[in-house]
C-alpha cells in the first residue's frame, strides 16, 4: 500500500532545507511558494529518505483567486506518496520555474497545463501549446472561460 | 495471332492468382476472404478492375506529368515480355526456344526497377521517395544471388535456352540443385517485393511506397505488374528448377500451371506468416548470405559438371548434404544487426 | 568526392496507417537514420476535462469510456474510484469482485490489441492482427453479456456496477479462461521463436530504467525496463490484495521485452480471473447513491494500473453536483516522453515499432 506521507514532517524537512520556501504543510500535502519550487524538487528526488523519483501527475486546478498546481509524487524504492502544491496568484501572468530538469515526466504535462490554464513554465525546454493551435484564443481550462 | 492467345492466357492466370491469393490469405488469416461477386468470389478481380477504370486518375500537383505518366506503362511492360520465353505445352511459347533465353529474362526483368524509380521520384511525396530508393538498393542488390543462382541450372545443361533446360531436366532440378532453387526463391520474392521484403511498399512505414501517390487505371496497371512479375518469377521457377510443362498423366499445360501455382502458394503462404525484415538486415542478408552461398553453389556444380560427364544419381543425395550443412553453418555465422547507428 | 547531403523532414501522419489513430511524428532523416523526432498531438482533442466540469458525477461515466476506447471498463473503474474516495463511498463485495473480472477481461483485451497492432507495425501483413482479434471477439461477447454494448461500456457506476450478470455469463468465462491460456502459447510460439521478429525488436529502442522512471512511464513499458511496479500490488485498490498474481518485467527495456511483458500479463490475468470467479460472493451490486451526489469540498485522486499503465483521475469538488476540476492522468501521453530518447539513432522501420510497442490510443492522449 502506498502511504501518504504526512505533510507537516515534510514541510518540516524541507524547511530545515530551505527556511522560507514552505508555505503552508497540512495533513495531506504541502504547499510550497512557487519561487522555490525547483529547488525544493531536487530536495524531494536527492534526500536519503524521501527519494521521489517518479513524478505521478501534474494538474492544474483554477481556484478564481489564484492558479494551483498539484504535483502527485512517489518513491517508487519506498512506496510513498507526497502530495506538493504551489500557487500561483497573478492571473494576467502566472508563471512557475518548469521542473522539467529535475522530473523528465513533466515535459508534455506542463505543456498540457500551458495549453489549456495558461501558466507558463520558466525554464522548460520547448513550452508550446501542445494539444490546440498556436493564436488559439483563450485558456479552455480556466473557470473563466465559456 | 499466338502472341494474343499467350498474353490472354498468363492475363487470365493473373486474374486468377489475384483471387486464389486473396481467398487463400483470407484463409490464413481467419476469415473469409472476397466471396461476394460471383460464384464463390471469383468475380472480384474484375470487380475491382471495373471500380479501379472508372477511378479518378490524380496526378499530384507538383509532380513530374510525364514521368508519373509513363512509370506504370514500364513497369508493366518487362513483366509481360518475360512470359515471351516460357514455354507452356510441350515446348510450345512465344519464343522458347531463344537462344539467350535466360539471359532475355534477367536483363528484362531487371527494367521494372527503373519504372518504380520513375513512380518514386514523380510523385513528389516523400514516402514514395523512400521508397524508392529502398526499391533500387534492393532490386540491385538481389539481382546477383538470383542471377548466381540461375547460373547452376546453366552449368548443368549447357543451354539458355528455356525450352532445352526444361527438355534436359529427367530428373527436376530442385533435387540437383536445392541451394540454387532456395537462393532463388528468395532473391525472387525480393524482387517481387513481397513480405518479408516487401520494404518498398511496407505499409506500416512508407504507407504504399511508390506507389502512394497513384490511383485508377494507373495504380491498376502497378498492381497488375505486380502480380504479373509474381506470376512470371513462379513460372521462371517452375520451368527451371520443377521440370517446367514435363510430368505423367495430365496434360502438360496443366503440369505448368500446376508447378507455377505450388510455387506462388508458397510465396503467399510466407506473405501472411512472417514480419517484415529492417533495411540493413535485408542488405546484409543479400551480401553476407545468399551472395556466398550462391557463390558457393555455382563452385561446386561447375566442378560437379567437370568431374562428371553425365551427373549421377547419388548425387542428388550429396547436393542435399551440402545444401543443408551450408545452410546451418550460414544460420550460425550469419547475425543480422542489432545495433544503433550513432547520430 | 563528398556528396552535398541534407536531411529531410518527413511528418509521419496525422494519416498514416501505424499511427494507431491521428497522431503525427515530425521527424527528421539522415537518410532512413532518425535523428530527431518531435511528436505533435491535438488532432483527437475533444476538451473532455472541460466537459466534465459541466456534468454531474454520474453523467461523467460515460465520458471517460471516450478516452482510451480500447479499454473503457478500466477507464469507468479509475473513475468511479476516484469519486468513491472523494465521496467515502463503500462498495459491496461482488461489485468488486465484478469489478476486477471486467477490469482484467479488458487488460486481456488492450493487450491483445496492443501485440496484434505491434506484429502489423513489424510488417506481419495482418495475420496475427486478425488472430488476436478472434480472442478479443469471445471478450466483446462477455461485455455485451453484461452490459448490451460492445465498445463503450459505461458498466460501472458509483458505489457499483450497474446490473449484475446473467445467468450465462460465468459459464462462458469459465470456458474462455479455460481456453485462454492455450491461444496465449499459441501467439507466443508463433511468434517468440521467429527470427525475423527477433531480429527486428531485440535491442531495439532501449528505454533503460532510470529514464523510465524519471519520465514516468508507467505499465507495461515501465515494467519493461525491469521496475516491479504495479499499482494492483504496490498501491491495491478494489479487491486486488485477495488475489495471488505476478509481476511479468523484462531485464532491459526493449521492444521484446515490451511485447513479452504484455503476454506474460495475459496469463497473470487469466489467473486473476479464475480465482475472481471462485472467490465471488453473492449479494447486492451496487450500493444505494443518492441520485446527485454532492461529495464534501475536497480533493482525491484515484488511480489504477490500466492495460496502458497508470489512470489516474484527479477530482475536486466544491460540494455541488458536478466536479469543479476533472484531470485525468493519461498514461499513454506520458509514456509518449520517452519516445524521442527511444527512436533517436534508429531507423525508419523501427521507429514505428518503437512507437507500437508503447501502445498508444490516440483518444486518450489527446483527450
Amino acid at each position: 500500500m502506498t502511504t501518504l506521507l504526512c505533510g507537516h514532517e515534510v514541510a518540516k524537512q524541507i524547511t530545515d532545507f530551505l527556511p522560507d520556501a514552505v508555505a503552508v504543510g497540512d495533513g495531506t500535502s504541502v504547499i510550497i511558494k512557487g519561487e522555490r519550487l525547483l529547488p525544493v524538487a531536487q530536495f524531494l528526488q536527492n534526500t536519503p529518505g524521501l527519494d521521489f523519483d517518479y513524478l505521478v501527475s501534474i494538474t492544474g486546478v483554477d481556484y478564481a483567486g489564484y492558479f494551483e498546481v498539484v504535483y502527485h509524487l512517489t518513491s517508487i524504492k519506498h512506496n510513498h506518496g507526497l502530495i506538493l502544491k504551489t500557487r500561483c496568484y497573478s492571473r494576467e501572468n502566472p508563471a512557475l520555474p518548469s521542473v522539467t530538469s529535475v522530473w523528465r515526466g513533466a515535459d508534455f504535462q506542463e505543456r498540457e497545463i500551458y495549453d489549456l490554464m495558461g501558466i507558463s513554465f520558466s525554464g522548460h525546454p520547448n513550452l508550446r501549446r501542445i494539444f490546440l493551435w498556436e493564436g488559439f484564443p483563450g485558456y479552455p481550462l480556466r473557470r473563466d472561460y465559456l | 495471332m499466338l502472341v494474343v492467345i499467350i498474353l490472354a492466357f498468363f492475363l487470365a492466370m493473373v486474374m486468377g492468382f489475384i483471387y486464389i491469393e486473396r481467398r487463400g490469405v483470407g484463409r490464413f488469416q481467419v476469415r473469409l476472404g472476397p466471396n461476394r461477386a460471383g460464384p464463390q468470389g471469383i468475380l472480384q478481380p474484375v470487380a475491382d478492375t471495373i471500380k479501379l477504370l472508372v477511378k479518378e486518375d490524380i496526378v499530384p500537383a507538383k509532380g513530374d506529368k510525364w514521368v508519373h505518366w509513363l512509370a506504370p506503362v514500364i513497369t508493366l511492360i518487362p513483366v509481360m515480355m518475360i512470359f515471351a520465353v516460357v514455354p507452356i505445352h510441350d515446348g510450345v511459347g512465344l519464343i522458347p526456344d531463344l537462344d539467350t533465353g535466360i539471359l532475355y529474362v534477367i536483363a528484362i526483368s531487371s527494367l521494372a526497377v527503373v519504372g518504380i524509380f520513375m513512380a518514386g521520384w514523380a510523385s513528389n511525396n516523400k514516402y514514395s521517395l523512400i521508397g524508392a530508393m529502398r526499391a533500387v538498393a534492393q532490386m540491385v542488390s538481389y539481382e546477383i544471388p538470383l542471377v548466381l543462382s540461375i547460373m547452376g541450372v546453366i552449368l548443368i545443361t549447357g543451354s539458355l535456352s528455356m525450352n532445352q533446360i526444361v527438355q534436359a531436366q529427367s530428373v527436376p532440378f530442385i533435387l540437383l540443385q536445392p541451394l540454387g532453387f532456395l537462393i532463388y526463391f528468395l532473391s525472387a520474392s525480393a524482387e517481387l517485393n513481397r513480405t518479408p521484403f516487401d520494404l518498398l511498399e511496407a505499409e506500416s512505414e512508407i504507407v504504399a511506397g511508390y506507389h502512394t501517390e497513384y490511383s485508377g487505371m494507373k495504380f491498376a496497371l502497378f498492381y497488375l505488374a505486380e502480380y504479373g512479375h509474381a506470376l512470371a518469377m513462379s513460372a521462371i521457377a517452375a520451368t527451371l528448377f520443377l521440370g517446367g510443362w514435363l510430368g505423367p498423366g495430365l496434360p502438360s499445360f496443366l503440369w505448368f500451371v500446376i508447378k507455377v501455382l505450388f510455387i506462388f502458394f508458397i510465396i503467399f503462404w510466407i506473405r501472411s506468416t512472417l514480419p517484415r525484415l529492417r533495411v540493413d538486415q535485408l542488405m546484409g542478408f543479400a551480401w553476407k548470405c545468399l551472395f556466398p552461398l550462391a557463390l558457393i553453389n555455382l563452385f561446386i556444380t561447375g566442378a560437379e559438371v567437370i568431374i562428371w560427364e553425365a551427373l549421377p544419381w547419388w548425387l542428388v543425395i550429396v547436393n542435399l548434404f551440402i545444401a543443408t550443412v551450408l545452410l546451418v553453418l550460414w544460420s550460425k555465422l550469419f547475425r543480422s544487426g542489432r545495433e544503433k547507428i550513432a547520430v | 568526392m563528398a556528396l552535398k547531403t541534407e536531411p529531410i523532414v518527413v511528418n509521419i501522419g496525422p494519416q498514416h496507417p501505424s499511427t494507431h489513430g491521428v497522431f503525427r511524428m515530425r521527424v527528421t532523416f539522415d537518410g532512413e537514420v532518425i535523428v530527431d523526432l518531435e511528436p505533435c498531438l491535438g488532432y483527437l482533442h475533444r476538451g473532455i476535462e472541460k466537459l466534465a466540469e459541466t456534468r454531474t458525477y454520474t453523467q461523467n461515466i460515460p465520458l471517460t469510456d471516450r478516452l482510451d476506447y480500447l479499454a473503457s471498463m478500466t477507464n469507468n473503474l479509475a473513475y468511479v474510484l476516484a469519486v468513491e474516495k472523494l465521496a467515502g463511498v463503500a462498495v459491496p463485495e461482488r461489485a468488486e469482485h465484478l469489478r476486477v473480472i471486467m477490469a482484467e477481461l479488458m487488460r486481456i483485451s488492450s493487450h491483445l490489441m496492443a501485440v496484434g497492432a505491434f506484429l502489423n507495425d513489424c510488417g506481419a501483413f495482418m495475420t496475427p492482427f486478425l488472430y488476436m482479434f478472434r480472442e478479443r471477439e469471445k471478450i466483446l461477447d462477455l461485455f455485451e453479456m453484461v452490459c448490451g454494448q460492445r465498445l463503450t461500456y459505461n458498466y460501472m457506476r458509483i458505489g457499483g456496477v450497474s446490473h449484475d450478470i446473467p445467468d450465462e455469463f460465468l459459464p462462458a468465462l469459465r470456458r474462455f479462461i479455460a481456453e485462454m491460456p492455450g491461444f496465449i502459447d499459441e501467439y507466443d510460439q508463433l511468434l517468440a521463436s521467429n527470427e525475423i521478429l527477433l531480429a527486428r525488436a531485440k535491442g531495439v529502442g532501449i528505454l533503460p530504467a532510470k529514464l523510465a522512471i524519471n519520465t514516468s512511464a508507467s505499465g507495461p513499458v515501465l515494467r519493461a525496463s525491469g521496475v516491479k511496479w504495479d499499482i494492483r500490488q504496490a498501491d491495491p485498490y478494489s479487491v486486488y490484495d485477495r488475489f495471488d498474481f505476478g509481476i511479468p518485467t523484462g531485464e532491459v527495456g526493449d521492444v521484446y521485452d515490451r511485447y513479452w511483458v504484455r503476454i506474460q500479463e495475459m496469463r497473470q490475468s487469466v489467473r486473476i480471473l479464475s480465482q475472481a470467479v471462485e472467490q465471488l460472493p453473492s449479494g447486492e451490486v451496487c450500493a444505494s447513491m443518492p441520485c446527485l451526489l454532492r461529495p464534501p469540498v475536497g480533493e482525491a485522486y484515484g488511480h489504477i494500473e490500466g492495460p496502458k499503465g497508470e489512470l489516474g483521475f484527479y477530482l475536486v469538488s466544491d460540494n455541488s453536483i458536478a466536479p469543479y476540476r476533472f484531470h485525468i492522468r493519461a498514461p499513454t501521453l506520458i509514456n509518449l516522453t520517452a519516445l524521442r530518447d527511444m527512436t533517436v539513432g534508429w531507423k525508419l522501420a523501427d521507429a514505428i515499432i518503437i512507437f507500437g510497442s508503447i501502445d498508444i490510443c490516440l483518444a486518450e492522449v489527446d483527450r
